[in-house]
């Protein structure tokens, strides 16, 4: 392959990840959500000729329009052949003008029109986080429909395999086909509950590609890159651009600008207090400070704004020394009330353990209740590692080495053999 | 609510062409006057007619090229709407862009419902 073809394919890759999820967001309005199949087919149609005709004649002027007139006369062409065995049903005018010929092009013309692509993109992330769709299906039906990723793409990122992804994706399929669920934005009264469950997803999304289970690098990129461009249109979008979306599009700025200190070029965890802070993407973070003044409106503190916060804190702290750690004690204790968890209380720990010290963090150890979430963690087995490295090395490494045993990721197990490794 | 049927008769036989601006306005009006019906929810299928047909005629079921008529009052296609009457339809139709043409017809027939 020459270099030409070779940039066209990058190129191609790059649009059609953002481009595929608009186009079926589009088809699936136009066929219903029980044809989600046809409208994959479709885009899948469309890319394949866009790869060979811009590989013989060069990119066209605007690439993403080009994708839009394709799908759009293959849309046409799907239509036409199905026109007649249409039964009629005065209850879906939209289908109906779809459906005669004398509205057909003007109809399909008004689809495709940029502001009414970005909300069907949109509409259809309500659609595929549903309540009534397993969160794991959400998931990799938003990567496999809305971000252009293969199954082999979603095994390989949630360390699974293609059957069960596939799985996963038939049965949300399968839901949209009994229930023909319409596509729309939530009414006024139910956007913050769903806003929620699509956020959730968004930033799962965000934190598979955030966090190393997966030596991919291409792969974690990707991943983050698509969970800043849907939280990005959520921001733009004047139905869903609520406190929490920007506080959730501050806190993955703030965390995505420091991707490439925290990953080093062998796929190793960089600790936070051996980061170099000099690659830090200051643009980012002061893009992501943006977000986080436009999140401060309304009555609503949510988990975002607190960990956008103490993310924020991490940022700005010139020096790892230089941390502020009584606030993001202050912002852990916030977040712990809001929402109790054993992964924010095990958070919390480790600010503490910073703070306060070993002793300390033993003590409230001691004094918990119930430390059954925590056993169940790795990383509370890494923290004792740390917590007894200087006292007691043999109970340090077996910490150290309970922990290697809960996590899946090759990058941790890497990082805690090293620990135990510079205690022998 | 009853069902009419609407026979677009004569007007300007142009197809529906996307390549000419003539064309593309004349969509946009159809466009326009369906639209209003569907977003009344009164409109139900329709669809231009091919100009070229057949005619099947009698016990000897004899077969004859179309058109069957003169070419300005013939049949070019079909639309059904519902309305409250005949009155409501009447009103309904006078926004057909066929009648921009003064030789265009709608014919507006009541669909029968079945007797219980």
């Amino acid at each position: 392959m020459d270099n030409d073809s070779k940039d066209i394919n990058r190129l191609a890759d790059h649009l059609f990840r953002h481009e595929s999820g608009k186009m079926v967001a589009v088809l699936v309005k136009i066929f219903g959500t029980e044809n989600l199949q046809i409208a994959e087919d479709v885009v899948q149609d469309t890319l394949m000729k866009a790869l060979e005709t811009w590989q013989q004649n060069g990119l066209p002027e605007n690439p993403a329009a080009w994708l839009y007139r394709v799908a759009k006369n293959k849309a046409i062409d799907i239509i036409r052949r199905n026109k007649f065995s249409v039964q009629y049903d005065f209850s879906d005018s939209e289908r109906i003008l779809l459906q005669s010929e004398y509205t057909l092009n003007v109809v399909m013309d008004t689809l495709w029109t940029a502001e009414q692509v970005n909300d069907d993109l949109l509409q259809m992330m309500f659609a595929c986080c549903h309540p009534e769709i397993p969160e794991e299906s959400q998931i990799a039906l938003i990567l496999k429909t809305l971000c252009g990723f293969s199954t082999a793409e979603i095994a390989k990122s949630f360390l699974s395999n293609d059957d069960t992804i596939a799985k996963r994706i038939y049965r949300a399929k399968e839901f949209f086909r009994l229930r023909k669920l319409r596509p729309e934005f939530p009414g006024v009264s139910e956007i913050s509950g769903r806003i929620n469950a699509v956020l959730k997803t968004i930033y799962l999304i965000f934190n598979e590609g955030y966090n190393a289970t997966h030596a991919d690098t291409l792969i974690r990129k990707d991943l983050l890159d698509q969970a800043i461009y849907l939280t990005g249109l959520l921001c733009g979008n004047q139905h869903t651009q609520l406190p929490e979306v920007y506080a959730a599009m501050a806190l993955m700025h703030f965390h995505a600008a420091r991707i490439d200190s925290r990953i080093g070029t062998d796929g190793d965890i960089i600790l936070l207090s051996s980061q170099d802070r000099i690659k830090w993407n200051t643009s980012m973070i002061s893009e992501g400070n943006e977000y986080l003044n436009k999140a401060a409106t309304g009555d609503r503190l949510t988990s975002y704004h607190i960990e956008a916060a103490i993310a924020y804190e991490h940022c700005i702290a010139l020096k790892f020394e230089d941390t502020n750690w009584e606030r993001i004690l202050f912002y852990y204790n916030l977040l712990e009330n809001l929402h109790p968890s054993a992964i924010v209380s095990l958070n919390r720990l480790m600010v503490l353990f910073k703070l306060y010290g070993s002793a300390y963090v033993i003590n409230e150890i001691a004094s918990a209740p119930d430390t059954a979430g925590w056993e169940k963690n790795y990383l509370y087995h890494s923290l004792l590692g740390e917590i007894y490295a200087p006292s007691d090395k043999a109970a340090a490494i077996g910490h150290y080495m309970q922990a290697q045993t809960m996590t899946q990721s090759a990058a941790e197990k890497k990082l805690l053999s090293n620990k135990i490794l510079a205690l022998g | 609510m009853k069902e009419y049927l609407f026979l677009f008769r004569g007007g300007d036989n142009r197809d529906m062409e996307t390549t000419t601006d003539a064309g593309q306005a004349q969509m946009q009006k159809w466009m326009e006057w369906m639209g209003g019906l569907a977003a009344q929810g009164k409109l139900g299928p329709a669809q231009p007619l091919e100009k070229s047909g057949k005619l099947v005629k009698g016990r000897d079921k004899i077969v004859t090229d179309g058109p069957y008529m003169e070419g300005k009052e013939m049949v070019g296609g079909y639309l059904i709407c519902k309305a409250a009457n005949l009155d409501e339809a009447i009103e309904l139709s006078k926004n057909c862009p066929i009648l921009d043409a003064e030789s265009g017809i709608v014919e507006i027939r009541e669909i029968q419902e079945l007797k219980r």
